[in-house]
């Protein structure tokens, strides 16, 4: 038991843990049709269910999962989980049948029109009903959680935002407040806006389809599954007092130090590399950093438009083009950026402390 | 027999008439005029695809998200009855709530029901984007959509300062920090320090997009007012008002999405 529990603390590291969602996502994609067989995923939900019934027998994976608000994100992975598998495998099936010349099963069931009055009404009452009594026996059994009266002179540790934030808390981990605060947040909320008018595919419109939408569904899936769901369940499972990082069933020590090793850009340039001093010059001192983030944001979009999204660039033209690889490369920039931590210790590519502008 | 005679004394005087204008829905005639008759049914059309009600097809997230919403508005004005937005009171009443309401779960349900409500709505969501439903005709309706789960997250959000306990006050500190860094109106924002007349600055902490939100420089009573006007009447009158454009533009886009 105590290697087992060694084992996932081992798996669990914020770095292990997100290569291995990655290559799970990837393995999901690549072997879709193997993936959404249901005796697979009930062999899957079957072996999440004992490893979730042994895990509760750990005292500190206990203390994180029976804290009243968390019980919701347990629910969330499930129902994500769930829906996913449901989604993928109605989009399995549905390009089967397409391949061997058939109807969607949505096109077979479109040119029936049925009664509001009873069949979607009696759907309705019936989910309401559902709805209603599963929140009644929830509030009944676990009470909201009350806590000491606020106190501004006692800040607890960690301190942690609502839970379907701390995926945006995770980010401050690798980028400044303005960035993963502000920054990226508002542009998940203006790249959903746009997602109808970037796609130029008139296909898969109104039946579940993976064939003929994988870049566009690769592209949400990994911003919803892996950079919105992994980074709550890291934020809330993972990150202990001082946001250090704790494996799932490792004790939350306050005194747990962890070195801080990070280094900026301009230091691993100037002093490292060139072995010199850096420069008092800010503006020199961080061109190398300028350089290549303007490079990412500014010449790799041609370079793209002329290689790998050829097509895009064809079908959407340059203004559209190029928004949508801006708001692309932004997510992007998440996975990298905390690549470039784990693998070289990179704090900032461009760092102005003055004007607390980092990036 | 029995039962037809009761369903004949029930229906068949002024008073029922009056309610209903239609039969009991047994033939087609009287299931379309059921729904075109009733304010709250008519949101339907009369007729939809079979695809449409079909629950593997639409997982009733949407559905589900707008009734945890109507269950939000009761529980929580029931929950007004109750509590004072003050610094001084805010937390006893929570607290008197769970001590003096006997079998009282109006709050867990508040509670639980907005939690189930940002997951319904992401899951809606998804749903959306898997079956391809933002494509044309629907891309403003997926726009509306965008803001709606905006609202629902910042609705929770304002709502999880009101108990005013530790919980509450830290996390919404950690959350609203993050204003402090907005560029040029954030007092520690990249640009901030451009925006000065000579040496005074323009924006400072008791001047920046983080104080306008809290009425303060810390979450203190000015917070608790501001979120909780924010969270009772502000943000749910617009997601109201986007509700209704969402629902009207489902039936003007062509109903429960299907393919083409």
């Amino acid at each position: 038991m105590e290697t087992f529990k060694e084992i996932v603390n081992f798996l669990t590291n914020p770095k292990i843990l997100l290569i291995l969602s990655v290559v799970m996502f990837a393995a999901g994609l690549i072997f879709i049709r193997f993936f959404t067989k249901p005796i697979v995923a009930i062999a899957g939900a079957a072996a999440s269910v004992v490893f979730f019934g042994l895990s509760m027998t750990d005292e500190n994976f206990m203390l994180i999962v029976a804290k009243a608000d968390n019980v919701p994100i347990v629910m969330m992975v499930v129902l994500v989980g769930f829906f996913t598998w449901l989604g993928m495998r109605r989009a399995v099936i549905n390009d089967q049948l397409m391949e061997a010349g058939q109807e969607t099963m949505e096109r077979r069931e479109t040119k029936q029109k049925v009664f509001v009055w009873p069949d979607l009404v009696y759907i309705e009452f019936l989910a309401i009903i559902l709805c209603t009594v599963g929140l009644i026996i929830w509030s009944i059994l676990l009470d909201a959680p009350l806590e000491e009266p606020a106190n501004p002179t006692r800040t607890p540790n960690p301190s942690k935002a609502p839970w379907y934030f701390l995926g945006l808390q995770e980010m401050l981990v690798y980028y400044d407040p303005w960035i993963a605060g502000v920054l990226l947040p508002g542009l998940i909320i203006v790249g959903l806006m746009a997602v109808p008018y970037f796609d130029p595919n008139p296909k898969g419109n109104g039946y579940y389809t993976w064939k003929e939408r994988k870049f566009a569904i690769t592209t949400f899936l990994f911003g919803f599954l892996i950079l919105w769901v992994t980074l709550i369940f890291i934020g809330t499972f993972l990150r202990g007092p001082n946001w250090n990082f704790f494996g799932l069933f490792e004790r939350w020590d306050v005194a747990k130090l962890e070195a801080l090793v990070n280094v900026d850009l301009s230091e691993y340039f100037w002093v490292i590399w060139l072995d010199g001093g850096r420069p008092t010059n800010p503006l020199l001192r961080e061109l190398p950093g300028l350089i290549v983030t303007a490079g990412y944001l500014f010449l790799l979009p041609p370079i793209l438009a002329k290689t790998v999204f050829r097509k895009f660039y064809a079908e959407m033209g340059p203004i559209r083009f190029n928004v949508m690889i801006f708001l692309f490369l932004m997510m992007a920039s998440l996975p990298i950026k905390m690549a470039l931590r784990w693998m070289f210790n990179l704090k900032y590519l461009v760092a102005f402390p003055e004007y607390f502008f980092n990036i | 027999m029995a039962r037809s005679k009761v369903m004949k004394v029930l229906t068949e005087n002024p008073v029922w008439r009056s309610v209903f204008r239609h039969k009991m829905p047994s033939d087609d005639r009287n299931r379309v005029l059921v729904v075109l008759s009733n304010v709250f049914l008519h949101l339907h059309p009369t007729k939809v695809r079979k695809s449409g009600v079909r629950l593997s097809y639409t997982w009733c997230m949407g559905g589900l998200t707008f009734f945890i919403f109507l269950v939000e508005s009761v529980t929580g004005i029931l929950l007004m009855f109750y509590y004072r937005p003050t610094a001084e009171f805010a937390f006893e009443d929570i607290q008197a709530l769970g001590a003096h309401v006997p079998l009282g779960i109006m709050r867990e349900l508040h509670r639980w029901g907005a939690h189930a409500m940002v997951i319904t709505v992401w899951l809606h969501m998804f749903r959306v984007f898997l079956t391809g439903s933002y494509k044309p005709p629907r891309e403003f309706n997926w726009n509306v959509g965008v803001i709606l789960l905006v609202l629902t997250l910042l609705l929770s959000f304002t709502g999880y300062l009101l108990p005013w306990d530790q919980l509450a006050m830290w996390a919404v500190t950690v959350g609203t920090n993050m204003a402090r860094a907005t560029p040029f109106l954030g007092n520690e924002g990249p640009g901030a320090a451009l925006l000065a007349i000579g040496d005074t600055p323009l924006v400072h902490a008791g001047s920046d997009v983080r104080f306008a939100l809290l009425g303060g420089r810390f979450v203190a009573a000015g917070a608790l007012l501001r979120f909780y006007v924010l969270h009772c009447i502000a943000i749910p009158l617009a997601a109201a008002v986007l509700m209704a454009v969402h629902f009207w533009r489902v039936r003007k886009d062509g109903g429960i999405s299907g393919p083409l």
